[in-house]
This record gives C-alpha cells, sequence and structure tokens, in this order.
C-alpha cells in the first residue's frame, strides 16, 4: 500500500516537471503549445548523448541539459512561437503539430525508431529500505528533484523581482505592460525555464517512460490533461493534479487493472465539465 | 464562389499520372506490402531487408527470370491501405506475388484481394493463427503465436513449475498469447493463480508488478509486444527483485528478440524464452543469412527478417517448379509440403493448412562475446500451429 | 471596364441582400470544372480508382469538419470518434444481416449524428483547451472500448467478414474498384449539395457570425447553443457516412479508424486545404494523399518531416491555405484585366 502511494508519488512528480512549464506559458500568453513534449524529448535523448557518446556524469549531464533545452527553446519563440501570439488557439495547435512532426522526424533520423536505452549510476539503482518498505532509489531521487523544483519555484515567484513581474504578467498583461513591464521578454524568459524543466523532466523519466521518437504524440494526453486539470496558470494547481493523477492512475492499476485506461479519459471528462477552468481555477499563479 | 479550381483539378490529375511499370514477361514481379514508415517501420525494415538479403546471396534471377521487389508502405496498422495497395499491385503493377506483413490487420485486409486476384499471398511475419484459414492462396513462413506460446507452457510444467502468474498486452495478440499458454498449461496439470492485462499505451509497471510479486507465483509468464512495453516491464521485473524473490521470468521471444535485446541491456540476463529463430543458433544456413544481412544492413537482422529469407526461398523453390510461369493454383500446389532448410533449423509448410511447422527453442539470455544473445538449450520438433 | 451586373427579373426592386445572396448560390465555372473533372477521372485513371476513391473519402470527412472548424470555429483533435463510429456500424450491420449499402449509411450517419447530439453539451460548454482535452478523449474512450470489445470490434486485428450487398441491387463493388468510386462519387456529390444549400444560406451566414463575435451574435438574436448543436450533430452525420463508405468500400474495418492519426491527419488535410471554402477539404485531401503516396514509398521518414514543415509554412504564411491561396490568385488576376 505505502508502495503503490510512493510510486504513485513519484510519478506524480514526473509528470509534474514536465507539465509545469506549460501551464505556466498557456496561463501567461493563453499560447497552446502541443510541442511542450518535443522539449522533454529533447531532454531525454540529450541525456542518452551526454551519459552515452560523450561519457559525463548523470548528475552532472542534468544542469546541462536544462540549460541545452531552455536554449533551444528560446530559439524556437523567437523564430515560430512569437508570430502567433495574438492568434487564433486553431493556428497554435496547428504550428506546434507540425513542429511536433518534425521533431518526430529529427528524432528517427538521428536516432533510429528504437527504445534508447540508458545506463544509470549505480547509486540510484536497485531498492532501498525505508521503514519496512521497499523503495526504488531512483523514485527517491526523483522525489527530492520534485521536491527542490517546487520550492525553487514559489520561492522565485514569491520573493523575487522577477517572481513578481511573472506573476503581474499572468494576472493582467495590459496593465503589467502600463507598469513598464515588458511581458514578451517576461515570456520569453519564463517559456525558458519551463522548456528547461520539461527537458529535466523528459530526461528523469527515461527511466520511467521510455524514449523513442514517438514520445512527444505518446505522451501529449498526460501532459495536457494535467495542464488542463490542475488549472492553467496555477503552479499549485499542476502541483495537485499532477499528484492526483499520478496516484490515481498507479492506484488504478493495482486495484482495477481492468478498468485502466478507461479510468483517465472518464475521469477527465468529468472533471472537465464539474470544473471547466481546473481544479484551482484559472490565472492565480501561486 | 469564384474559384478557378481549374488549377486544382489539373493538378489532381497531373499528379494521378502513376510511374510507368515496364511491363514485362521476363520478370517474376514479387509485390512486398510492409510497414516502412510510422512506430513500426522497424517491421518494415527488417522484412525488406530480409528479403534482399536473400537476393543478394542467391542471385536474382530464377528458372532464367529476373527477379523484382516492388516495395509498398502500409504505413502502420492501416487495412484499407494495405487492401488498396494490394489492388494495386496486382491491377497495375500485376505481380506475381503479393508478400510482407508485419501486421495482422494488413496481412487480414488483403486475404480477399489473393482470392478474387488468385495471387499466391506469403505471410512473412504475420502471426495470428486464423490468417492461413482467410484465403486457400495464403501461405505463412513466419510463425504463429500459440505455435511458440505452446512449447514455453509445457517446458515450464517439465522443469516443475507448477503456478504461473500470467501478464500481457491488452490487445489481440496479448490475449491469444494468454488464452493459449493458459490452455496449453492448465491442460498438462498447472495452475494460473492471476492473470493481468496492461494497456498497449502503460508507461508505468510498478503497481502490476507488484501486485504479482504479492501474489508468490513460482514463474511470471510476459506477453508484450517488443518494444517500450518489453523494456519498461523488465525493468519493474528487475527493480522490484521478482527474480530474486524467485519468480521466474517466462516469455515468447518477442520480448527479447534480437532487434532490440541491446536495448534491454544487463536487465534481460537469464530470461527464459521460446521462440523458433535466434541469432545465436548454430548452422551453417544461419552464417550465411547472417553474412548476407550484415551487406543490406548494419543492424541485427531479428526474426522478422528471417521470415521474410524464408519467404524469398519458397518462391524462388516454387519458380523453379513451375519454370518461372507462375500461376495461382499451381504455385499454391507447389507451396504446400514444402520443406526449406532455413537459418532457423529445418521448416515445412503443412499441405492441409499451408502454414508453418517448425522447430520452436527453449532459449536463455547470455553474454557471448561481450553481446547479448538468446542461447538455445531445449527444443521441441515439429510443432504445428496449435490455433487449428 | 466591367460591365454592371445584369439582374434578374424577379429580383428587380428587391432589397439589396437579396441580391448578394442568390449571386452566393450561383454555381462558379471552377466549382463545375471540379466535379466534371471527378467524373473524367473515373474514365481517365481507371487503374487507380481505389486511391481515388480513398482522396474522395477523406475529402467528405475533412468536409464535415469543415463544418465546425471552419464555419463555427470549434477545434476539435478527436473527430475520428464519429468516423469510427460509422465505420463499425455500416460493418457491423452486414453481420445481423443487413447487406444493403444505402441502408447501411443510413445507420451509420444515425449512430454518428446520435453520438454527436449526445456529446455536443461537453463540447461546447468548455473554452477551447478543453474543447481540445474532451474531444480527444472522447474519441481515445471509443479507441479502448474498441480495442477491448474483441469479439464484436475484432480488436486490434479488425472486423472482418464485412459482406456489402449489391449498390442499389445492381452494381457489385469490384477489384478495380469502379462501383466504389462510383459511388462514393454520388454519396458524396448528394452530401456536398446539402452542405453547400445550407452554407450559402442565410444559416450558414449566421454560423459565421457566431464564429466571428460570440457577441454580437447573441445581440443580433441568433440562437447559439442550438446552432452549434445542430451544426455539430450534422457534422458527426457527415464524419459517419464518410467512416461507413470507407468500409462498404474496403470491406474491412480497421482500429485505426478510431485512432489519433486520424484526426490529426485529418485537420492537416483541412488547413492545407483551405478551411470555410467547402473545396478546401478535398483539395487537401487530394495533395495529401497524393503526396503521401509517392514521398511515403520514397522515404518514410522524410514524410513526416515535410508534413511538419508543410503545416508549419501553411500556419505561418498561407492563410487559407491552398484553396486561399487561389482565390487570392483569382482576385489578383481580375484586378489585373
Amino acid at each position: 500500500m505505502a508502495t503503490i502511494l510512493f510510486d504513485g508519488i513519484a510519478y506524480g512528480m514526473l509528470l509534474f516537471l514536465i507539465s509545469v512549464g506549460l501551464s505556466v506559458t498557456l496561463g501567461m500568453m493563453g499560447f497552446i503549445n502541443l510541442a511542450h513534449g518535443v522539449f522533454a524529448m529533447i531532454g531525454g535523448y540529450l541525456l542518452v548523448t551526454f551519459t552515452g557518446k560523450a561519457g559525463l556524469s548523470f548528475f552532472l549531464a542534468l544542469p546541462l541539459i536544462f540549460l541545452a533545452t531552455a536554449a533551444f527553446s528560446l530559439v524556437l519563440e523567437g523564430s515560430l512561437y512569437r508570430q502567433l501570439y495574438r492568434s487564433t488557439h486553431l493556428k497554435q495547435v496547428l504550428l506546434t503539430v507540425g513542429i511536433i512532426l518534425v521533431a518526430v522526424a529529427a528524432a528517427t533520423y538521428a536516432f533510429g525508431p528504437a527504445q534508447q536505452p540508458v545506463q544509470l549510476p549505480e547509486v540510484l539503482a536497485g531498492q532501498v529500505v525505508v521503514l519496512g518498505a521497499e523503495l526504488s532509489r531512483y523514485k527517491l531521487f526523483l522525489i527530492a528533484v520534485g521536491i527542490a523544483v517546487t520550492l525553487a519555484l514559489v520561492f522565485g515567484l514569491e520573493r523575487t523581482r522577477f517572481g513578481a513581474r511573472i506573476r503581474a504578467s499572468v494576472d493582467r498583461q495590459s496593465t503589467a505592460e502600463a507598469m513598464g513591464i515588458h511581458v514578451g521578454r517576461v515570456f520569453q524568459l519564463t517559456l525558458a525555464i519551463g522548456s528547461g524543466l520539461a527537458g529535466l523532466g523528459g530526461a528523469l523519466g527515461v527511466n520511467i517512460l521510455g524514449l523513442d521518437p514517438h514520445f512527444p504524440l505518446k505522451t501529449l494526453v498526460y501532459f495536457l490533461l494535467v495542464v488542463v486539470v490542475g488549472g492553467a496558470g496555477s503552479i499549485p494547481g499542476t502541483l495537485l493534479a499532477a499528484m492526483v493523477l499520478g496516484i490515481a492512475d498507479t492506484a488504478g492499476k493495482y486495484y482495477l487493472p481492468e478498468v485502466g485506461a478507461f479510468i483517465i479519459y472518464a475521469a477527465m471528462i468529468a472533471l472537465l465539465l464539474a470544473f471547466p477552468h481546473g481544479l484551482l481555477g484559472r490565472r492565480r499563479l501561486a | 464562389m469564384k474559384l478557378s479550381l481549374v488549377r486544382g483539378a489539373a493538378a489532381l490529375a497531373a499528379a494521378f499520372a502513376c510511374t510507368g511499370v515496364l511491363a514485362a514477361g521476363n520478370t517474376i514481379k514479387v509485390g512486398v506490402i510492409a510497414e516502412m514508415s510510422g512506430t513500426f517501420a522497424d517491421f518494415g525494415q527488417q522484412i525488406t531487408n530480409g528479403a534482399k538479403a536473400y537476393m543478394k546471396a542467391n542471385g536474382d534471377t530464377v528458372a532464367g527470370k529476373k527477379v523484382e521487389l516492388i516495395i509498398k508502405d502500409a504505413t502502420g496498422p492501416a487495412p484499407d491501405v494495405a487492401k488498396r495497395l494490394a489492388q494495386e499491385l496486382v491491377v497495375k503493377d500485376e505481380v506475381d506475388f503479393i508478400v510482407g506483413f508485419g501486421l495482422t490487420p494488413n496481412a487480414m485486409a488483403v486475404a480477399a484481394v489473393a482470392s478474387e486476384a488468385k495471387k499466391p499471398t506469403v505471410i512473412m511475419n504475420a502471426a495470428s493463427s486464423v490468417i492461413t484459414t482467410k484465403s486457400p492462396y495464403i501461405v505463412r513462413t513466419s510463425m504463429t503465436l500459440p505455435q511458440v506460446t505452446e512449447p514455453m507452457a509445457l517446458w515450464a510444467w517439465k522443469s516443475g513449475v507448477k503456478k504461473v502468474y500470467t501478464i500481457v498486452a491488452d490487445y489481440g495478440p496479448g490475449h491469444d498469447s494468454e488464452k493459449a499458454f493458459r490452455t496449453a498449461f492448465t491442460r498438462a496439470g498447472g495452475e494460473i493463480v492471476g492473470d493481468l492485462r496492461v494497456p498497449l499505451k502503460n508507461p508505468e509497471f510498478g503497481p502490476f508488478v507488484q501486485r504479482i510479486k504479492d501474489a508468490k507465483p513460482q514463474a511470471v509468464f510476459v506477453f508484450m509486444p517488443a518494444g517500450e512495453l518489453a523494456l519498461g516491464f523488465m525493468k519493474a521485473y528487475n527493480e522490484r527483485g521478482l527474480a530474486k524473490a524467485g519468480i521466474k521470468l517466462l516469455t515468447t521471444g518477442d520480448l527479447t528478440e534480437d532487434g532490440i535485446i541491446e536495448a534491454l541491456g544487463d536487465h534481460a540476463l537469464g530470461v527464459i524464452s521460446t521462440h523458433h529463430y535466434s541469432m545465436a543458433h548454430d548452422s551453417p544456413e544461419n552464417k550465411a543469412f547472417l553474412a548476407a544481412y550484415a551487406q543490406v544492413s548494419p543492424q541485427r537482422p531479428n526474426f522478422m527478417a528471417v521470415g521474410a529469407w524464408d519467404g524469398m526461398a519458397a518462391i524462388y523453390e516454387v519458380a523453379r517448379k513451375l519454370n518461372g510461369v507462375i500461376d495461382g493454383d499451381r504455385a499454391m500446389q507447389a507451396f504446400k509440403g514444402m520443406a526449406l532448410k532455413s537459418p532457423r533449423g529445418t521448416l515445412r509448410i503443412d499441405p492441409d493448412t499451408r502454414d508453418v511447422v517448425q522447430t520452436v527453442y527453449v532459449r536463455e539470455v547470455k553474454k557471448v562475446a561481450g553481446k547479448l544473445y538468446n542461447v538455445e538449450f531445449d527444443q521441441f520438433p515439429n510443432v504445428k500451429d496449435p490455433g487449428k | 471596364m466591367k460591365e454592371p451586373p445584369v439582374i434578374p427579373r424577379e429580383l428587380l426592386g428587391a432589397p439589396p441582400y437579396l441580391h448578394v445572396l442568390r449571386r452566393r448560390e450561383r454555381w462558379g465555372k471552377g466549382e463545375i470544372v471540379f466535379w466534371i473533372a471527378l467524373v473524367a477521372v473515373f474514365f481517365l485513371f481507371p487503374k487507380n480508382l481505389l486511391l481515388a476513391s480513398q482522396i474522395l473519402i477523406a475529402g467528405l470527412f475533412a468536409l464535415s469538419l469543415d463544418l465546425i472548424l471552419g464555419y463555427a470555429g470549434i477545434v476539435t483533435l478527436g473527430h475520428a470518434a464519429f468516423f469510427g463510429l460509422g465505420a463499425y456500424t455500416a460493418g457491423l450491420i452486414t453481420k445481423v444481416g443487413v447487406h444493403d449499402p444505402l441502408l447501411g449509411l443510413v445507420a451509420a450517419g444515425a449512430v454518428a449524428a446520435a453520438a454527436g447530439w449526445l456529446t455536443s453539451p461537453l463540447v461546447l460548454r468548455s473554452n477551447d483547451l478543453g474543447r481540445l482535452m474532451i474531444t480527444l478523449g472522447i474519441a481515445m474512450l471509443l479507441y479502448e472500448v474498441a480495442n477491448r470489445a474483441t469479439e464484436i470490434t475484432g480488436g486490434v486485428d479488425g472486423l472482418q467478414g464485412v459482406e456489402v450487398g449489391l449498390v442499389l441491387g445492381l452494381f457489385r463493388f469490384d477489384l478495380l474498384g469502379r462501383t466504389a468510386y462510383l459511388y462514393v462519387l454520388a454519396v458524396t456529390f448528394a452530401l456536398f449539395l446539402l452542405v453547400r444549400a445550407l452554407m450559402l444560406s442565410p444559416y450558414g451566414l449566421s454560423l459565421r457570425c457566431i464564429r466571428e463575435n460570440n457577441r454580437r451574435a447573441q445581440a443580433v438574436g441568433v440562437p447559439i447553443r442550438s446552432r452549434l448543436t445542430n451544426i455539430y450533430t450534422l457534422s458527426a452525420l457527415l464524419a459517419g457516412v464518410a467512416g461507413a463508405l470507407l468500409t462498404q468500400t474496403t470491406q474491412f474495418v480497421g482500429i485505426e479508424v478510431l485512432g489519433f492519426q486520424r484526426s490529426a491527419d485529418l485537420l492537416i488535410m483541412l488547413i492545407v486545404g483551405g478551411t470555410a471554402s467547402l473545396y478546401g477539404g478535398f483539395v487537401g485531401a487530394a495533395v495529401f494523399m497524393l503526396a503521401q503516396d509517392r514521398l511515403a514509398n520514397l522515404s518514410p521518414v522524410y514524410w513526416l518531416f515535410w508534413l511538419g514543415l508543410l503545416l508549419i509554412v501553411v500556419t505561418l504564411y498561407l492563410d487559407g491555405g491552398v484553396v486561399g491561396g487561389l482565390k487570392r490568385l483569382a482576385a489578383w488576376w481580375e484586378r489585373r484585366r
């Protein structure tokens, strides 16, 4: 029972790490970025390359992946996303679906269609006994990273100037601009951080979710689910939704394996009907 | 509505122009329908490479005629596309044989075309039992799921395993495998203590494997399609220490097939599986096959490539028997009862069912010269498809 | 110098908006050429009729999406749900003894329309992203149901043994696809006439109004909820008929009729062709499927790449897709005269 809860929390943390960036950018600019999974996939492939060919240590690779993915997102934003901020949601969906397709093709070309194996460092392999329950070391690490990130995000938002600017931009863009806040640049940086986190999440997730070129398509539903149920633009909402989803999915599979996939979709539809703006309401960042 | 769609219509018309295929009386045309793109692209690659390897090793002429491969992409599990491609191959390209099929739905859709056009159709991979019953013009050179699953159940019983938990992927082949194992194992006297079906889109195996561990069986029988499900399961199995808890892992060769075994890494060591082909099979035919395949592709070949290799071998044999004049009914007569020396061992085509009869090996994953292989240590000869 | 338009006798003295409406309803030259060309395809390309039928079916499917996406502005990622429902209905109905293809179409359309009507409140309630998720969720739910219910649907292996009877009791579905093509063409044309009449009428204009400015539409008195529900139901019906046509012409139902790939491809076809233009769906379907047929055989990996690139370019620079581009070309040509 405890193991199931633990597994669920770990899974939820992973989902949170990957989805939080999407939630904030969606809440801030109203930009539907379906290609968010591409950043996670990039993180995964970077991990495979860094720890494989380049021979870097796993722990050293992680911050590098964060920075590299963030940088890449800036390129994408400047060249493509920026043109569609004021455009219809349909166009944003189409653009980002196009990006997904290109990314999938590029990944297939560069890495082949098969699953990518990744070597974990010894210290993270196997299980450790905590209070009588056998817990996976890797998942403990994952949860630790997740908590650290959450704390950093909350601290960053509440205590720093930049965090205040982000909150202002999410609450009311026009007034923020009137106050002299360069919303465009705030958004760029926020997108970078969010994408960097997605890359980090993707890298950490290779061991749990697997990695192949179709990753962005396969996992799209889960990320969108977390964001929509949690409420776009709300970090605690995303965390809550990710936890709920992670635990429900894990527990569901253990106790009611026959119903499995149904639960997710049915629950999603029900939740969306009850809370059209997400569990914790709209546009309250923290 | 001022739409000058003259251009549109003209574009439509022009684009329809087909790349002309030279009508030749001196070639035997083999139309290959395989999944070359999408998530199953690997299947198509293996099949076409296997066929090409055969032609490289044995020349592209037989009975005085040149053999030509016409490769079409089914794009994945797309029976409507497969059927259309089959019809086009018959009508436009005028092929003599239709071959390929990595996936069952694509093969099923083509059955009607095979019957109506009386074209010999060789299934080089798809593994559902029913396929060969759908048309008298279908012959198979790969294997069927029940055929490779039953020996696993029998071997498990033989080696003293009495309680087994089954876990399969929740789709057609998974259900078939589960049923085949259960029937054979309970018939031998064993007990299935539990069964689980895992959704195809499942990323996380933890809870499932935990459930199995809690049930404390002696072994767990697994069927997962190769890819992330196989990998995911293996990781969870190792992470939870099921081997240490005394629960053996039994599976079919799909989980440890030669194409992906490297990706599983050391997780896979010690896994016991049953299948009809392993790269480590020691025979001159297999050595020749591996050498020929290496010339076509640097990737490791798997059982799908062998299915294609043998399919081409069967076609060459038929061509020789009929002196190059391919007639549907006479070709099917020639296929029936055919015996081939395949890289896998011996292969016979059952005259009644047109399905494959072969030896199923029991293998264990071991490291040989630093790489992972399925090393054969036991076998069940002349296994027919129990599904019929 | 252009001459002033000739006013028909019965419209003399009528208010100006009536002139505009009547002129819109007239068949343009391009339209007539389009449909004649489609008939000509039967004679000019007798060996490619199967591909042609599938393009038409995709075009009809895209037209159904255009109704809600182009005209009413509802973004959906799960339209394959209705396509699949229609496909399975048409397949299953032959299993219970009804072999007449036209009856199959009616049944498929009815089931899909019912599903559309039942799910429309869900879809209309939420905002764009919520709608995306709900439509996606419904489609995936149906996919799972089809996957599980192997005895009924055949699961991943597909529904076998679909025996379709003779069209109008006279024509058999043959290997070359001749009957299939004419059958699909006839059904598509009939439905197209219906849609065209609807969209060119004030009804269609009110839909555009809803899409462009919701508040104003309300102020003018357009019953938004019922209009959107009706158009969604009609769209579902058309999608279901398209699915049924696919089943009947291939005598097979694969589970991918409900898949995400189909919904995504559909969206791409429509955007590339051009929304809100009635013909965009057909043009887009033709471009997409022909390109796929050629390129996928050349190099499967590159197909996805070029498709993605095409989508990006069309979204950013080619507003209105191919048809939009052609319209602009035509307007430019007119100005030059």
